[in-house]
């Protein structure tokens, strides 16, 4: 990898997505702008205020973790859209599918016969020696085959048609919640805008979740009994938890409603045990059955692998879709693409150096100051340097960390993620974005139209993480 | 060699439990060092079988009403060979998952410096020498002494604690192998080997690239032979233990394990 030239963030102007280089705005936002110019001058401010008050009511929050004071924080929502013109996103949706198909036919194929390593495309050591790898889910058949019932793929944009994938979230991605309160609230504020836009409803997300979730039951079982397992209120996402569950019409339990019964798992109820088919969990591995991973955890249900491996009961994500997700294996998905489907991928994967090899890693560490450097199992954009807006300090601390255990790394080129007008304090300014369109599989692989775009809201960062103060915004995905 | 077992485990509890659940890996699996004649496993609670990731036979064990106590008797026998140790690669399980860390296996600072004299055996005169040496090592730094470590012991408490038993032995040897990037794994299984708590056994194997999965038993300073009968492989005691359960309910715990291992002549 050390031989392909990074393409370098920093100097170059950013991608605009509403502007066109030589002034003018671009097709899909051309009404929009319109609407802008000719809104009368407090309108923004004012929307911003009701957008605050109707987020506070609504009560979403989020939880920071690694700040001492109160940890509970509303994600700061940005008034001003963003929009993909149809064709854009007709782009953007295959491609997400193409890699979610790949990614689900891999784990399949990682813990069955392990053929893409046989065939000698990805490194046994890389894929079995990851502690995201799960030896328990070794030859286990699951429903139609899916792991990552749910996958969240985030893509940036640098240029026109040219969109990166920066990760696979193929464990339990979070934020959907955001997509659909973003787009409700922004209804609520321009009913006028969406009175003159075609825009691609997302309001039917948690129908398609539940149907995708109906539709990885045990085999036999007609009428199956779907529940969202939360590990409580003091996860980060617990809000999400809830108001899923609310909208599928499921219960919300927690690891201690269920137990693992006669071949069965089982939900206490009032009016008794009920067997529960399908769990759509959010939380982690490790914790998901103490008699077979982490025995200290008091969050899941004892026997839920022997109550996965029977058939019993389907976990979505899958136990152990970790390996394919993570920072290391990512670089191979475009491989993956080729080798399942037979297909050239559509979209690009950003060149990675990863540091376990010592060409890389010498790359690495001379140009610290223009790579975003990031742990292979980190998420949240904890345990990431940023090199172009790191102190000299932050990067000679982070030197050392990647030195100790460069294995533990990967480093990418800074991109220039592309910039959305945005409402900031100083009026209306562009602001680096990133985009996350959420996948579901089961029967079929389907991806909501638009999903959840993170701003940055600081001026210049691109570190687009709710809990490195970023933002986010309603995207609306043109119809034809 | 025909070998005759009977294992009861007994958990007695001081009160009511309301619910009880555990893992039972106490079915010999099905390996070219053995045969199983006849085997059977029963309890008073509901017994469920299944089969775990490493291929091994398991059941769940589930009690859902009030009960006092938790009682799994198995019965069997089973026909041995002696395979010198070794057992074929080809057991469907790949070499390379069995070089993660794991909780009882972590690759300390200590148990890197313990290792390392043996990498310059394995540098010198290859792997498997490196392994019988670090068998031997391990024979020397922790005695074998039961009652001093508990079932919650990992292999650098072991090291550091000089003492411990089979477990511990395994864990410390599949440490060890491990830093020197040799993929080894738990056993659990019998031993014929006289009376009492030794009956139940635990040892451990690594993979020779040639030769196969070859193993070693730290506590007896031996590779296992047609007197071992191999219940469950995984990366350690966790994954691996005979029984291994939770319960809601019931107070204090008395455990009683008794295990019988004969040869039979019939």
């Amino acid at each position: 990898m050390a031989a392909t030239k990074p393409k370098r963030g920093g100097k170059a102007t950013p991608f605009d997505e509403m502007h066109l280089a030589g002034g003018g705005v671009r097709k899909a936002y051309a009404k929009y702008a319109d609407w802008l110019h000719s809104a009368p001058p407090h309108l923004l401010q004012r929307k911003h205020e009701q957008a605050d008050i109707l987020f506070r009511r609504l009560g979403i929050t989020f939880t920071v973790y690694g700040q001492e004071e109160g940890t509970e924080r509303m994600i700061p929502f940005d008034i001003i859209p963003r929009i993909l013109a149809a064709d854009e996103w007709s782009h953007l949706e295959k491609g997400c599918i193409q890699r979610v198909d790949a990614i689900n036919a891999f784990l399949h194929d990682i813990y069955h016969g392990q053929d893409i390593i046989h065939a000698g495309i990805i490194p046994a050591e890389l894929a079995l020696t990851n502690v995201a790898f799960q030896p328990q889910m070794l030859g286990v058949d699951l429903p139609n085959k899916i792991y990552a019932h749910i996958a969240g793929v985030d893509l940036v944009r640098v240029g026109e048609k040219d969109f990166y994938v920066l990760e696979d979230n193929a464990r339990t991605p979070s934020g959907v919640s955001y997509m659909l309160e973003n787009r409700q609230s922004m209804m609520r504020l321009f009913p006028e805008l969406f009175a003159n836009h075609a825009i691609a409803p997302v309001d039917r997300y948690t129908d398609h979740l539940l149907a995708n979730l109906q539709a990885v039951a045990p085999v036999g079982v007609d009428d199956p009994t779907v529940v969202l397992m939360t590990p409580g209120v003091h996860n980060s996402a617990y809000f999400e938890h809830a108001f899923l569950a609310m909208e599928m019409g499921i219960e919300l339990v927690e690891g201690q409603d269920l137990f693992v019964g006669e071949n069965g798992v089982f939900m206490r109820t009032t009016e008794g045990p009920q067997r529960v088919h399908v769990i759509y969990r959010r939380i982690d591995d490790d914790f998901i059955d103490p008699l077979a991973f982490n025995p200290a955890s008091t969050l899941g249900v004892p026997g839920m692998l022997a109550a996965v491996r029977n058939g019993w009961v389907t976990l979505t994500n899958a136990i152990g879709t970790g390996v394919a997700d993570d920072k290391a294996t990512y670089v191979y998905v475009p491989e993956m693409i080729r080798f399942y489907l037979g297909e050239e991928p559509i979209l690009n994967n950003v060149p990675t150096y990863m540091l376990r090899n010592a060409d890389d890693l010498k790359y690495t560490l001379d140009n610290l100051a223009e790579l975003v450097v990031k742990e292979v199992h980190g998420s949240g954009g904890y345990g990431m340097l940023v090199g172009p807006s790191s102190t000299k300090q932050q990067i000679e601390d982070f030197r050392k960390r990647i030195i100790a255990a460069p294995g533990n790394y990967i480093a990418q080129p800074t991109l220039a993620l592309s910039t959305c007008p945005t409402y900031v304090d100083s009026g209306v300014a562009p602001r680096h974005v990133d985009l996350r369109p959420y996948v579901l599989s089961g029967k079929q692989t389907r991806v909501m139209p638009g999903g959840l775009s993170r701003v940055a809201l600081t001026e210049g960062s691109l570190v687009v993480n709710s809990s490195q103060g970023g933002g986010t915004k309603d995207t609306w995905v043109l119809r034809a | 060699m025909k070998l005759t077992i009977e294992h009861e485990t007994r958990y007695g509890f001081a009160g009511e439990a309301n619910y009880s659940i555990q893992y039972l890996r106490v079915t010999p699996r099905e390996d070219p060092c053995q045969r199983i004649l006849s085997w059977n496993v029963s309890s008073a609670s509901q017994l469920t079988r299944w089969s775990d990731g490493f291929d091994n036979v398991a059941h769940v064990c589930v009690q859902e009403s009030r009960h006092k106590e938790v009682t799994v008797l198995v019965k069997g026998e089973v026909e041995t060979f002696d395979t010198l140790g070794i057992l074929p690669a080809n057991d469907g399980l790949p070499p390379l998952i069995f070089l993660s860390d794991t909780l009882f296996t972590k690759m300390t600072d200590a148990i890197r410096q313990f290792a390392a004299p043996y990498q310059e055996v394995q540098n010198d005169a290859g792997t498997l020498a490196a392994m019988h040496a670090l068998m031997a090592g391990i024979g020397e730094a922790v005695t074998y002494q039961a009652g001093f470590t508990n079932v919650e012991t990992d292999a650098n408490h072991a090291l550091a604690a000089g003492k411990g038993v089979c477990q511990d032995h395994a864990h410390l040897f599949i440490a060890g192998a491990r830093t020197l990037r040799v993929p080894a794994r738990y056993v659990s299984g019998y031993l014929l080997a006289g009376t009492g708590d030794l009956a139940s056994h635990a040892w451990a194997e690594c993979f020779i690239d040639g030769l196969g999965w070859v193993s070693f038993d730290p506590s007896n300073q031996q590779s296992a032979t047609d007197a071992y009968v191999r219940l469950a492989i995984a990366h350690d005691f966790g994954d691996a233990s005979p029984v291994r359960g939770v319960r809601e309910g019931g107070g204090i715990e008395s455990m009683n394990v008794r295990v019988q291992v004969q040869r039979s002549y019939a």
